[in-house]
């Protein structure tokens, strides 16, 4: 793929196949612009991040499919309707050399392109998923219609048992033998008869799906071998700015913008903390009020929440200079500390007024020794957490469903569920950034908080 | 006779005046044992099974194949010895005889010879690990003991026993029809259960992954002391359990396990029966009709077969509407009946089981094959135990011109089983896989690949 400043993009694909779902074996003979580089690659990003948001909430296998047609259509046409396939290819690519860099980026992006693939994969027509099946070089074969007609009673009755619709006359099924689905074998997904697996195609697709993933994974290693040793260097003035910064970008709202639900005063504080603060920022204010200090990461992490949740500047000058005065005394916080958060609230310096920060950027911080930011889902102890739980109100039984989540690492869900113990309500979005969490959780309360007076 | 004497010295007691005073008391000793594998125990059909047809003379034989199989040996002190391999047919039969060993159980096939296996790593590039392995299915009566009621641990009567049959039934279709495999062993475990090895190439070639699968896919029962309901269907039935249900399980439970074990007979067995059922109003509804119904007036028909269509209709009964009550029956039917597995005995390679023609040293009695198209012939009563053999060999007529000894007792209806069901079709399998597999490989070399 070359990079160029401005010439219009000249089309030249070998990865061109009937089916317009691409396989990425390799990097296209394109040329692209600079600007098209970073444009296609965070039109898909906004396609996975909402991908990734809608499997936190749980949506099922349907809703799925209609979201990913939605984002797809949303995001990833091109003016030029011809040009649609090599903008998903590029951005693909560019993609990869953005989250090919640490492990944790490898792994969400092999997720998310891998769930991508799979719904796009099932939106296809039946002879593209055929096309595609074939260029795979799976071990099925497709059944005829007699086939599945002497098959169909048994068929029928695996749907039943899962509540999944009845096939079709039309259907899809693919034998297989049995050993390349063990997944679907031991829990009885699928009709077996002499070692053959009868597989529907929206499992087939799991195949499919394993191959791509393994084929990706393996890419993006040597995709980040060539990052490190030569493009990162080589690109230090083009390409690798643009690189770093796309793998930072959240884009969901900023709550920079406060005017929704007025404004916050200091005394409303330590209520706001017990019933509306999401635990990040409560462990943070309780260690706040406990030690009368916090370090950068800290102040940073809750400065900028508490901007979002729509304390001003004057409030939170007072408030944080009445904690800090027990330590430091007024005047070192006058002097050492009341800077930054004019600085945050962009009165200070280059003026920028710099937006709370989002889950995944807290969830990636690392809090070291004395530092009581980060997300405390991915830093606490186990014990420490379910007593912090505890103190928050959530019951036993809440408390084991998020402790599982935290066990297999979904921080966000961790956070999602806690909301939704402790509000006795749910969240269908799924908990991305704390103000998030602050506004859902006074939309709730704000109705009693009325009536009860 | 004489010269025989002195040559089995002490094996006198057994040989001396065949015809008087047969008198081998009953029991299992080293001596018995010896006799037994000197004169009985099929060396050479167990050397042929686990060669695989790699003792042949074709090019594509293995020769390595059968020292890389570990078999173990339990001493007569509990001494255990692990990681035994022979290279020919001698080796192997020599050895047990001379060990005698209480116990004989066969392993893997490993990449090397297990006699050598501390040269390798158990990383990297040289590695000792499993390359082949039967698929091997353990079903003890021990684990069905929360619903049987006439024998409880060890034992095994003619009441429990059909448990076993029943399990063999549903087990050995779903390899057959299901899994499409063919060549498949049942062995009376010899005390309380069955074992079944299964010795397609594609069986053995599986890996860990794909054995628990197919454990899964078996697995039904899901329960420990904790929960009351151990079978739980959400929805309607798999194919697989639906033709276990209709064709084996809910027979034997209606027309045999119901009766034999009385199910419903005393409020203690009853109630454990209720508490499978989800629904208060139903379990109530049948416990007043219980309760009081001591002696009803149909004495004509068994309480039992009474007291199930009773539970039946009220289930059925379509006042129910609620949820998880549509197939309480067949969850009543499966926690009774279906078979339980040893999960683990499946799910990994390296897993040791005993040996067919192996003796139980607690019972006696050679773990003998089962037929399971004849299944429920199997007696464990009336399994030939040591002594009985030993006694038939004496009183056998030592006029007849056999090739085998065994072929005088009724081990040899076992062993003719064995070879004419099992061996022999297997052998043949063998030998014609091996001849394509090598027929392509030939081809293969013979067209130029270019990468």
């Amino acid at each position: 793929m070359e990079i160029v400043r401005s010439q219009r993009s000249r089309t030249n694909t070998p990865n061109d196949s009937v089916s317009t779902l691409p396989l990425y074996r390799y990097a296209p003979q394109l040329e692209v612009r600079l600007e098209d580089f970073e444009v296609f690659a965070m039109d898909r990003l906004r396609v996975l991040k909402g991908i990734s948001d809608a499997l936190a909430r749980g949506k099922r296998p349907e809703e799925m499919e209609n979201l990913v047609r939605d984002l797809w259509k949303a995001n990833m046409r091109h003016p030029e309707a011809s040009e649609d396939v090599n903008k998903d290819i590029i951005s693909h690519f560019v993609l990869r050399l953005v989250y090919c860099r640490t492990e944790d980026l490898r792994k969400w992006f092999l997720s998310m392109e891998t769930a991508l693939y799979r719904y796009r994969f099932l939106l296809g027509s039946s002879e593209a998923k055929r096309a595609l099946m074939e260029e795979f070089d799976l071990p099925c074969k497709a059944i005829s219609r007699t086939e599945f007609e002497n098959a169909k009673e048994k068929l029928e009755q695996v749907a039943r048992s899962f509540d999944q619709p009845l096939p079709t006359a039309d259907a899809i099924f693919y034998k297989v033998p049995f050993e390349e689905v063990p997944e679907l074998v031991a829990g009885r997904r699928v009709y077996i008869h002499k070692g053959h697996a009868y597989v529907a195609m929206h499992q087939v697709v799991s195949l499919v799906v394993t191959q791509f993933r393994s084929n990706l994974s393996k890419a993006l290693i040597l995709t980040n071998r060539k990052w490190t040793s030569t493009i990162r260097e080589q690109e230090k003035d083009r390409l690798t700015p643009i690189v770093e910064a796309l793998s930072m970008s959240y884009l969901g709202p900023d709550y920079s913008q406060t005017k929704e639900f007025g404004e916050i005063s200091i005394k409303d504080l330590d209520q706001l903390a017990r019933s509306s603060f999401p635990l990040c920022m409560r462990h943070l204010f309780d260690k706040l009020r406990e030690d009368h200090h916090l370090k950068h990461g800290g102040r940073m992490q809750l400065g900028l929440f508490l901007k979002g949740v729509g304390l001003r500047m004057e409030d939170a000058l007072a408030f944080w200079k009445a904690e800090f005065s027990h330590k430091v005394g007024a005047e070192r916080f006058d002097k050492e500390y009341a800077y930054s958060i004019r600085h945050n609230y962009g009165k200070e310096g280059k003026r920028t007024d710099y937006t709370p920060y989002s889950c995944q950027k807290i969830i990636s911080s690392t809090p070291g020794v004395g530092d009581h930011h980060g997300c405390p889902y991915r830093h606490f102890s186990e014990e420490n957490l379910r007593a912090a739980l505890g103190r928050m109100g959530v019951g036993s039984r809440a408390m084991e469903d998020v402790v599982d989540k935290v066990r297999n690492r979904h921080y966000q869900l961790a956070c999602t569920l806690t909301f939704e113990a402790v509000h006795s309500s749910s969240c269908d979005a799924g908990i991305n950034h704390p103000n998030q969490y602050f506004s859902d959780s006074h939309k709730i309360l704000q109705p009693k908080n009325n009536n009860a007076a | 006779m004489t010269k025989e004497e002195s040559k089995n010295g002490s094996d006198d007691m057994l040989i001396d005046g065949p015809k008087q005073g047969n008198v081998i008391p009953d029991g299992f000793n080293p001596n018995y044992l010896k006799v037994y594998y000197g004169r009985l125990f099929p060396h050479a059909d167990i050397f042929k099974w686990m060669s695989y047809g790699n003792d042949g003379r074709h090019p594509a034989c293995d020769k390595s194949y059968f020292g890389r199989r570990e078999f173990s040996f339990t001493l007569d002190n509990d001494i255990y010895l692990r990681f035994q391999s022979f290279n020919s047919e001698s080796e192997l039969e020599n050895s047990i005889k001379e060990k005698c060993p209480s116990k004989i159980d066969i392993g893997p096939v490993y990449s090397v010879d297990p006699a050598k296996r501390h040269a390798y790593a158990q990383g990297g590039d040289n590695v000792f690990a499993p390359v082949e392995r039967e698929l091997i299915f353990d079903i003890d009566i021990t684990d069905y003991d929360d619903v049987r009621y006439c024998c409880s641990g060890a034992d095994v009567c003619l009441e429990c026993w059909p448990l076993m049959t029943v399990a063999i039934k549903v087990i050995d279709t779903a390899l057959r029809d299901d899994f499409g495999f063919d060549h498949i062993l049942w062995v009376y475990s010899g005390r309380r259960g069955v074992h079944c090895w299964v010795c397609d190439g594609k069986a053995r070639r599986l890996t860990n992954e794909q054995r628990g699968a197919i454990a899964d896919y078996f697995r039904v029962y899901k329960g420990n002391e904790n929960s009351n309901k151990k079978v739980s269907f959400p929805g309607p039935l798999h194919p697989f359990l639906v033709r276990s249900y209709t064709e084996v399980l809910r027979e034997f439970f209606e027309e045999k396990l119901l009766l034999s074990q009385n199910l419903f007979s005393t409020e203690e067995r009853y109630e454990k029966i209720l508490s499978m059922i989800p629904d208060e109003s139903v379990t109530s509804e049948l416990r007043g009709k219980w309760q009081e119904n001591r002696r009803s007036s149909n004495s004509k028909e068994d309480i039992n077969f009474f007291r199930w269509e009773q539970l039946k209709n009220t289930l059925q009964s379509g006042k129910q509407k609620v949820q998880g009550l549509r197939r309480c029956v067949e969850e009543i039917v499966f926690a009774f009946t279906y078979p339980r597995l040893d999960m683990e005995v499946s799910k990994h390679r390296n897993h040791l089981l005993k040996a067919p023609f192996c003796v139980h040293p607690k019972t006696g009695r050679v773990c003998i094959p089962i037929d399971p198209k004849d299944c429920e012939e199997l007696d464990p009563t009336t399994v030939p135990t040591l002594s009985e053999l030993l006694r038939e060999l004496n009183t056998g007529d030592s006029r007849m011109d056999v090739d085998n000894e065994w072929e005088k007792t009724s081990l040899g209806k076992s062993i003719r089983f064995f070879r004419s069901s099992f061996l022999q079709p297997l052998l043949k399998s063998c030998k014609e896989e091996m001849e394509s597999g090598y027929k392509a490989k030939i081809q293969q070399t013979k067209n130029s690949l270019s990468w």
